[in-house]
């Protein structure tokens, strides 16, 4: 997977609980998920409940704290794919 | 822990604790019941000279039995003393049935998920009669106080 494929499929996942339309419009790599979406926490669980089920990987209490933006989220996602 | 510590352990009282016994409480889903005061204050209002219990109590009925009595349980190593933090996230709730003063109902709520604090279950409320009064989708975030 391309990193655009997989930047598309993460825009995807955070659509239904962004806050911030604008920042959601000029996602990219550098983009955050609770400073720029505006993501709160709850909604944050769901993201990873989401990328859990996209990709069929397991995110652990460690990754949960790391993966608060775009590109936190691809170096997990890309680690747990490699590692199946 | 007893359905009794839990109910202590609710961050509720008079006049919105809406829980009086739980009858099963498991890591998959927990039942409990609640009867509704015929003097509860919101029948003043909701609706004029026609009593009805609001939708939202049914909704506030079904989150505390629900989600915050089944979330109290599965914290129950880590809540040694004081409440829990707790906040309702999302709801989305179908209503069937109407819930007159002074009537009793049984709350029904099976676990969906629970993971990174974050509780989400798939909750039932039924009257008397055991005819399905509302059913929904509620979430909530829980930790320790």
């Amino acid at each position: 997977m391309t990193n655009d494929e997989l930047i598309a499929k993460l825009k995807t996942i955070v659509q239904p609980y962004i806050q911030d339309e604008e920042a959601f419009k000029n996602l990219n790599e550098d983009t955050d998920f609770i400073n720029d979406l505006k993501i709160n926490s709850a909604n944050l669980v769901d993201v990873i409940l989401d990328v859990e089920d996209e990709f069929d990987i397991r995110i652990e209490n460690d990754d949960m704290e790391k993966m608060i933006s775009v590109k936190a989220a691809m170096e997990i996602v890309n680690e747990k794919l490699a590692a199946k | 822990m007893t359905s009794k510590d839990i109910i202590n352990l609710l961050p509720y009282q008079e006049p919105f604790l809406f829980v009086d016994e739980l009858n099963m409480i498991s890591s998959e889903g927990v039942t409990g019941n609640y009867t509704f005061s015929k003097d509860a204050y919101f029948y003043k209002g909701h609706f004029k000279n026609n009593p009805i219990t609001p939708g939202v109590i049914l909704t506030e009925c079904m989150a505390q039995i629900g989600l915050v009595c089944l979330g109290i349980y599965m914290l129950k190593d880590e809540l040694s003393e004081g409440n829990p933090q707790i906040a309702l996230t999302s709801s989305q709730v179908d209503f069937f049935l109407p819930v007159f003063p002074g009537e009793k109902v049984t709350v029904v709520s099976e676990k969906e998920v629970f993971r990174f604090n974050k509780l989400k279950c798939n909750v039932k409320l039924y009257n008397e009669k055991n005819e399905l009064v509302c059913r929904g989708k509620i979430s909530g975030m829980i930790q320790k106080g």
